[in-house]
Parts: structure tokens; C-alpha cells; sequence
């Protein structure tokens, strides 16, 4: 019970958002209309990849220090669910899209600018595949992944701040916070939101251990 | 040695190499003056949005050819004595520096070439001109560092497009917008925004290079 608690919160929570999320009351807007439910389930994908990346950066910056290699293990699992919770909460955003603004892939800088972070994201593994060494690896990737991390908010928070976008709280948008005027929302979102940064920081934990059996199994055969 | 001196005769040596052998600016000129032509047969005649992204596009292929090579042009044992006689600091900067000055060079060669071929209306060449050299002093230090990490791979140049691309592209979003402002002859406060953000990348980029290299280049 000591160990797992925050599991089952995170189980527990979910299990709330998922029912709240579809009872609950939401405001009646034109053009959204239901589809505003979206919202307890896409927006907590992107806290949970921002999490994770932000996981993994830190870890990036403790390997550099340490050159302990289960740093760099975090380092690279918490990327690789980051880019699954990037996926996905690209997939339910063309959903959302599709039935709001018309089509799956509008030309928007959020939208364009989180496509772009996945794809250095993406680099960053093939970076890693590309270098056989342990150690050489495992520096050259953690200062790539620093490098990275400035630029990935740059893409996904600052540019679509000042530019024309069709997300809420951008370019001059009402943010989410206008509509929900008596909390109701929020109190599903919130909830939502720490439930998904846990089931990553759970799947990512996971993964960690799996490599790290495997790392330590590696280790004893030599 | 101090920081500075270090840093100066550092670029001292890397000028030097480039006049005696001259292959590399040559070749990167060539290669330049030989892509707007063939954009020039391809397009004929272009509208000013596409000018300015196509100009663009010639630039970014340009400087990743030219700084690809920063770190692969001198021999690992040659490297390994620059690494013994200076600091790691001294010798990022005096490449970030070197390349900032080649891409000074190359992008305003580049300009003229284009400017002269393809005729647009400029509105405001001044303002162009300035986005063009803080455009090229920011490829260069962003690439500088990029080759640095793909330098330590074994497939230089397909690691240096896909590590590099991602990692540019808020720079040239900014610098798309900027140029398009100077074109139309918008009044120039109306970009004073955007050109602090691109003054702000190159500083963030090399204050990170200064912060990481040292860590980078110990093999």
C-alpha cells in the first residue's frame, strides 16, 4: 500500500474524469456543442507529454553529471511515452478538429508546432540508435534532448501565443477559463490531468524497470 | 590564455585554413549561385510570398552544407590538440563565431545573386538586410552546435538534416514573418517584436552551446 497508492489514485481518478467527463454539465456553446467533453481528455494528454519530456530533461542534465546509466534509462523512457501521449492527444485533437473547425489538420500553429516538437522527439531516438557506444550515447543524446527541450516550448507554448490560431487562449482567443463560469469544468479537467501525468509517470516506470532487469541482466553476463 | 586571446586565435587559424585551401567557401559559393539558378528556370517569374520562402530555402540548404563540415574538415588527432591547448569554451565559440562570419559572407553574396536574378519589389531593404544577417548568424549557431553532436555519429549528413530541421524551424517561422513584414514596406515597429525574439534565440543558443560543449566533445 506504501509503494502503489498513488496508482490507484491515478486509477481513481480517471475513473471519475471518464464519468464526470460524459454526465457532467457542460456549458452550451454554438459550434463545439458536446464535443467540448474533448476537453477533460485532449488537454491532459499535452500536460502529461510535457511532464514526461520535462522528466526527461532532468534526468538528461543528471546523467551529464552522474554518468550513471539508469539516468539516462529515465531519460529515454520518459521520452518514449512522451511521444505516445504527444500521439494521441494529436489524435483526439483532429478528432476535435474535425468536427469543429471543419477538417482533421488545420492549418494551425499549435497544431503544427506540436507535429514539429514529435519529430525532434523522434530525432532524439533515431540520435540514439545512430550511436553504439553506451556512454558516448548516452551524453551525445542527453545534451541533444537539452538542446531540444527550450525549442520544443518555443514551438508548442511562445509562437502560437503571438500568432493567429484557432485554439482557445491564442491569438487573441477567449481561453477555456471564459466559458466555464462556474468551475464545473475545471473541476473534472484538474482531476483528469493529474490522473494522466500519473498513468505516464506509471507507464514510463514500467518501461524503467523492464530496461533496468535487462541493463542489470547484461551487466552480470560480462 | 585567457578566453579572449584564445578565442581570437582560434579564428585566426580557421581563416587562415579557408585562405590557403579556399575549397570549402568556394565550393559552398558555387553551390549557392548554382541552386538560384536552377530556381530561377524552374519559377520563371514568382509573387513575393513565394520569393521570400524560396530565398529562405536556399539559405537554410546553404548554411547546413557550409557548417556541416565544421567539425569533420580536420583530422581527429589535430582536433584532439586543439582540445589539450585551449579550453572546450574557447573552442565552440570560435567555430559559432567563425561560421557567423562565413554565413555573414555567404548569405549577402547570396542576396545580391538572388536580388539580382529574380527581381521583387523590396520594400524596405534595410529591414531585410538586417533579418537576412541576424537570419544567417542564427542558422550558423544553431548548426554550429547541431554538427558538433552529429559530428559524433557515423552518417554525417543525414543526422545533421533531421537533428537540425526541427530544432530551426521556430527560428525560420520568425524570420519568414520578419522578411514578409520588410517586403510589404510595413512601418518598421511593427516588427521591432519579432526581431528581439530572433536576437533572443541566437543569444539562448549559444549561452546553451557554451553550457553543453564541454561535456560534448570529451570522447
Amino acid at each position: 500500500m506504501k509503494h502503489y497508492w498513488w496508482k490507484i489514485l491515478a486509477m481513481l481518478l480517471l475513473l471519475y474524469s471518464i464519468v464526470m467527463g460524459i454526465l457532467g454539465n457542460v456549458p452550451a456553446l454554438p459550434i463545439v456543442h458536446e464535443t467540448i467533453r474533448n476537453v477533460y481528455f485532449h488537454v491532459p494528454m499535452w500536460f502529461s507529454m510535457f511532464t514526461l519530456y520535462f522528466i526527461s530533461v532532468v534526468y538528461s542534465i543528471k546523467y551529464l553529471s552522474s554518468n550513471n546509466p539508469r539516468h539516462d534509462l529515465v531519460a529515454v523512457e520518459s521520452v518514449n511515452v512522451g511521444i505516445i501521449f504527444c500521439m494521441l492527444g494529436l489524435a483526439t485533437g483532429m478528432i476535435w478538429a474535425n468536427f469543429t473547425w471543419g477538417a482533421p489538420w488545420p492549418n494551425d500553429p499549435k497544431t503544427n508546432g506540436s507535429a514539429i516538437a514529435t519529430l525532434m522527439y523522434l530525432a532524439y531516438l533515431v540520435l540514439r540508435n545512430a550511436l553504439e557506444e553506451e556512454q558516448k550515447r548516452g551524453r551525445i543524446s542527453a545534451i541533444y534532448n537539452i538542446f531540444a527541450f527550450p525549442i520544443m516550448i518555443v514551438l508548442m507554448y511562445i509562437l502560437p501565443k503571438n500568432t493567429d490560431s484557432l485554439h482557445p487562449g491564442a491569438g487573441g482567443n477567449s481561453g477555456f477559463g471564459d466559458f466555464d463560469l462556474d468551475g464545473s469544468m475545471k473541476a473534472v479537467l484538474y482531476p483528469a490531468a493529474v490522473g494522466w501525468i500519473l498513468v505516464g509517470i506509471w507507464l514510463m516506470s514500467l518501461r524503467f524497470r523492464i530496461r533496468n532487469l535487462e541493463y542489470g541482466r547484461h551487466q552480470a553476463e560480462y | 590564455m585567457s578566453l579572449f586571446k584564445e578565442v581570437t586565435s582560434l579564428i585566426h587559424k580557421e581563416i587562415l585554413l579557408e585562405w590557403r585551401f579556399k575549397y570549402a567557401i568556394n565550393g559552398i559559393l558555387l553551390y549557392v549561385v548554382s541552386t538560384v539558378f536552377v530556381c530561377y528556370q524552374a519559377f520563371k517569374s514568382v509573387d513575393s510570398t513565394t520569393w521570400n520562402a524560396l530565398f529562405w530555402i536556399i539559405l537554410l540548404f546553404a548554411s547546413i552544407n557550409a557548417i556541416n563540415k565544421s567539425f569533420v574538415q580536420e583530422s581527429r588527432q589535430r582536433q584532439l590538440y586543439y582540445y589539450t591547448v585551449a579550453s572546450a569554451k574557447a573552442i565552440i565559440l570560435s567555430k559559432i563565431l567563425y561560421n557567423m562570419l562565413i554565413m555573414l559572407l555567404l548569405s549577402a553574396i547570396a542576396f545580391v545573386v538572388y536580388s539580382l536574378i529574380f527581381q521583387s519589389p523590396l520594400g524596405d531593404p534595410l529591414l531585410y538586410a538586417l533579418s537576412v544577417a541576424l537570419g544567417s548568424t542564427g542558422f550558423a549557431s544553431v548548426f554550429t552546435m547541431v554538427s558538433a553532436i552529429s559530428s559524433k555519429t557515423g552518417n554525417n549528413s543525414t543526422m545533421m538534416a533531421i537533428l537540425s530541421f526541427p530544432i530551426v524551424i521556430p527560428l525560420l517561422l520568425v524570420l519568414i514573418k520578419v522578411s514578409n513584414h520588410a517586403l510589404d514596406g510595413l512601418d518598421r515597429s511593427v516588427s521591432v517584436d519579432e526581431l528581439l525574439v530572433l536576437l533572443a534565440i541566437n543569444i539562448i543558443t549559444v549561452a546553451i552551446s557554451l553550457l553543453l560543449f564541454p561535456y560534448l566533445w570529451r570522447d
